[in-house]
């Protein structure tokens, strides 16, 4: 990589503090973009990356320091002036409006006008340019909700990209994204830099770090760390400056120690809601006591879909068999699934997984109220020694157990989900991307937790989207694509490269 | 770290960052204002308070059960009808044809709930939205409700084979709920809408079918996956919305000494105010029974300063409206 051209900064950030009411979370952080880079901006979950962005994009309005933008001073006061600043920021947090079209959405709050109606034709014209340019292949007239997420997320960035923009802020736009997607995602970003844009990319990921990162600038507790060239700054090094410390074990030393049969799937298939097509086809496997069994498969592989069948949470039609301890197993709703000692981390924490309003008590004890309220009456204060012993196990941090956990950060809330899910004392443990969105150190201790599960007996079945993750934490591993099982490796057996051959529909040898 | 460490903070801020206390603030300025509207002095008389509470009561009533459906994440239109249905079946069954209130009551009772149900059913099971299946109802039960009364009121007077008219005793049941304890100082009325709340409340905090409402009205999906019982709760809800609805159709018909197929109409409308006054939001997953029960109090006691006033009526609904959306704005969230 070339050093950037010592040309005028399109984005400066100078001693920027900003503070909710009595917490400061951002103190005296700098940040300048050039023309022609991609800026990583790495830091752990509440190092104050999204607060920064917010600045920049005009979301959050009073702040400390000064912004600069092409070399102006500029301080804007919504994402509508941002963006006219030439700022277009792709919010994790999806900001499209399910119910209109793609092209509508697209020219959201800047409609074109045409003798005082909206110009339908000139929209959806511009729009379908758009998206050709970016390689999009989607239909301008479908409806947003109809789309899957990852297009959505596509959608997202078409939005963001409609205006003319010269700084483009990505925050963790690959996090719903299919791998071929991502590739896509990253050749635009290859164009968009020749045309002399700036990217400010967040991101969680070392490898798309290490793909597309020019410059690297990390924050940690609302401090500015360190800015570098990309290749000043290898992984072990990036991930000191975000924890503070260094760490060479990331993840835990496992050694396979399979027990009895826990849980059996025999030819088990999840048809879709026509009831003819099947999401999962015929999948058999065996789970063992204290194994984490790893689950691959890209976007539409029917993982997620077969963790939700098992556990009794979709409506869809299921044939074959299920055998828990050997014994046949009938489930029919998540009720009598945790009964049975299965649980579920889902994998949008948000969506399906915590009551937001409710406190970090109520969210713990949610699933296992049946256990802990004998005879349908509470006991308050059992739950709240309970949660009081389990969130230190998992080293919860809050300043009260009362909080709702609307407002805690995304490690601490997926702390809370993982916590209501051992209080139901499961046997069989499915997480679906257990991980996702965390900081480093968050994501180190639910892998020793994980750890510490297993050697307790308890089966686990993995999904995660981090092949590093995957390799150093499954025991075996299977690879699904399709709904069909494509492949089968045991951890010494199993590779990247392999795994996403199998992934991809190449049948593995051994099956 | 990133924990939001607003709950340390001891200021003012604190205080009002809590909807128990932002609710009492605005019973406090409503009982402020009838210290200075005092009307000679009226407002410091303890009958008035007594009236004052015995009013809010019917009110009360249907704003207990109106908070569970609330919580739950839905709304229940119904309740005044179902109110005027009971009244009407009530008044019949014990003033027309005698039955015994050891009989009336737990067929009233058992009427409300049913309707509750009805709509809980509809709600749930069929999944229709709360507004229309409760609307359904509302229109369903009035439409009821004139049937069986033949769209007069069932009064003490009861009409002969030859077509005159008779005078009949009113029931004891009706002089006893009406009447007065402690030496005159407190209703009946208010002492069953005190215990019904009460009940309310304990229900909801600590029974497993409260937490279990506050997690389907703050993300149904995922109170659903973490084994929630979601449609027996939703149903459960609108059921004792239903039976608490009874119980206010019991006391109106005896505070009225009769059944009117028109009672309670837009009652709904003043128990959803009672609700979110309270500061429990439409949106549902949080609230209570404590901050309904400071919401029943501000809009009783406003109605109550306002008629010992002789503030005319069309001024008094104009009034009334102001003061809602003053104290909904106050409830909200200020942007942080």
């Amino acid at each position: 990589m070339t050093s950037p051209p010592p040309t005028v900064p399109l984005v400066r950030m100078t001693g920027i503090g900003k503070r909710f009411g009595n917490v400061s979370v951002l103190h005296d952080v700098s940040l300048e973009v050039f023309p022609r880079e991609v800026l990583v901006l790495a830091g752990e979950n509440g190092a104050g990356k999204s607060t920064l962005i917010k600045i920049l994009g005009g979301v959050h309005t009073d702040f400390d320091g000064e912004l600069e933008i092409d070399g102006r001073a500029a301080r804007p006061r919504s994402p509508l002036e941002a963006n006219s600043l030439g700022v277009a920021v792709i919010f994790q947090e999806l900001s499209l409006i399910p119910s209109l079209s793609v092209a509508d959405n697209i020219f959201l709050g800047r409609n074109l006008v045409r003798a005082g109606f909206v110009d339908d034709r000139e929209q959806r014209a511009q729009s379908k340019r758009l998206l050709d340019r970016l390689g999009i292949d989607l239909d301008v007239d479908q409806r947003v909700e109809d789309l899957p997420v990852a297009q959505q997320q596509l959608v997202e960035i078409a939005k963001a990209l409609a205006h003319e923009s010269t700084v483009i802020v990505m925050d963790e736009p690959t996090s719903s994204l299919n791998a071929p997607e991502v590739e896509k995602l990253f050749g635009l970003i290859q164009q968009l830099k020749t045309d002399g844009c700036g990217i400010i990319y967040i991101t969680h990921k070392m490898e798309e770090i290490a793909r597309i990162a020019d410059r690297i600038t990390v924050l940690r507790d609302g401090r500015h760390i360190g800015t570098a060239p990309a290749s000043d700054v290898p992984p072990d090094k990036l991930v000191s400056w975000m924890v503070g410390r260094d760490q060479d074990h990331q993840f835990p030393d496992r050694s396979a120690r399979p027990g009895r049969t826990q849980l059996r799937l025999d030819r088990f298939s999840v048809l879709d809601e026509t009831g003819r097509r099947p999401i999962v086809d015929s999948i058999t496997l065996e789970l063992h006591a204290g194994e984490i069994l790893g689950l691959a498969g890209l976007q539409g592989s029917g993982t997620s879909e077969l963790f939700l069948a098992l556990f009794g949470g979709s409506n869809r039609r299921v044939q074959g068999q299920v055998f828990l301890n050997d014994g046949p197993l009938r489930i029919r709703n998540p009720r009598t699934a945790i009964r049975q000692g299965i649980a579920l981390l889902t994998n949008d924490r948000k969506a399906t997984g915590l009551v937001l309003p409710l406190s970090i008590i109520a969210n713990c004890t949610l699933a296992a109220l049946p256990r802990l309220s004998p005879g349908a009456w509470r006991r308050p204060g059992r739950e709240e020694a309970l949660t009081q012993s389990l969130g230190r196990s998992l080293n919860l941090r809050a300043a009260s157990l009362h909080l709702e956990v609307g407002a805690l950060s995304g490690g601490n809330q997926q702390k809370v989900a993982l916590a209501k899910w051992l209080l139901t004392e499961p046997q069989v443990l499915m997480l679906d991307e257990p991980t996702r969105g965390i900081d480093v150190g968050a994501k180190r201790e639910i892998y020793q937790l994980l750890d510490e599960l297993t050697s307790r007996g308890i089966g686990i079945l993995l999904i995660t989207s981090e092949l590093p993750e995957l390799l150093a934490l499954s025991d075996r591993i299977l690879v699904l694509h399709r709904g069909r099982l494509t492949g089968e490796f045991t951890r010494s057996q199993a590779t990247p490269e392999r795994i996403l051959e199998a992934a991809m529909g190449k049948i593995q040898s051994g099956l | 770290m990133s924990e939001p460490k607003t709950y340390s903070r001891l200021n003012a801020g604190r205080l009002w960052a809590n909807p128990a206390s932002r609710a009492l603030f605005a019973l406090l300025l409503v009982v402020l204002i009838g210290c200075i509207f005092n009307a000679d002095g009226a407002f410091f008389k303890l009958g008035t308070h007594r009236d004052a509470l015995r009013q809010s009561s019917v009110f009360g009533l249907l704003a207990c059960g109106m908070t569970l459906v609330i919580i739950g994440g839905g709304i229940d239109l119904a309740v005044g009808s179902v109110l005027a249905l009971v009244a009407v079946a009530f008044s019949l069954m014990s003033i027309h044809w005698g039955w015994s209130p050891w009989l009336c009551v737990p067929i009233c009772l058992c009427l409300g709930a049913a309707c509750g149900s009805a709509s809980g059913c509809l709600a749930s099971w069929w999944r229709i939205q709360p507004f229309i299946a409760t609307l359904a109802l509302m229109v369903f039960a009035r439409g009821l409700a004139k049937t069986i009364s033949g769209g007069m009121k069932v009064s003490t007077a009861v009409k002969n084979v030859d077509g005159t008219y008779r005078y009949v005793d009113v029931p004891a049941l009706f002089r006893f709920i009406d009447s007065r304890i402690l030496e005159g100082n407190l209703s009946v009325v208010t002492v069953i809408f005190v215990v019904c709340a009460l009940a309310t409340w304990i229900v909801l905090a600590r029974h497993r079918w409260g937490r279990h409402l506050y997690a389907i009205g703050g993300n149904e999906e995922a109170a659903r996956l973490s084994g929630v019982p979601v449609n027996f709760s939703k149903l459960s809800a609108y059921a004792a919305s239903g039976l608490l609805a009874a119980v206010a159709g019991l006391c109106q018909a005896a505070q009225e000494q009769q059944g009117d197929p028109e009672a309670g109409g837009g009652y709904e409308l003043t128990a959803i105010a009672m609700v979110v006054i309270g500061g429990t939001p439409l949106t549902g997953g949080r609230g209570g029974i404590g901050l309904t029960l400071l919401g029943v109090l501000t809009i009783g006691y406003l109605e109550k300063i306002l008629s010992i006033n002789a503030v005319p009526e069309a001024s008094r609904l104009m009034l009334t409206g102001a003061i809602i959306v003053m104290a909904v704005l106050a409830q909200r969230k200020r942007r942080s």
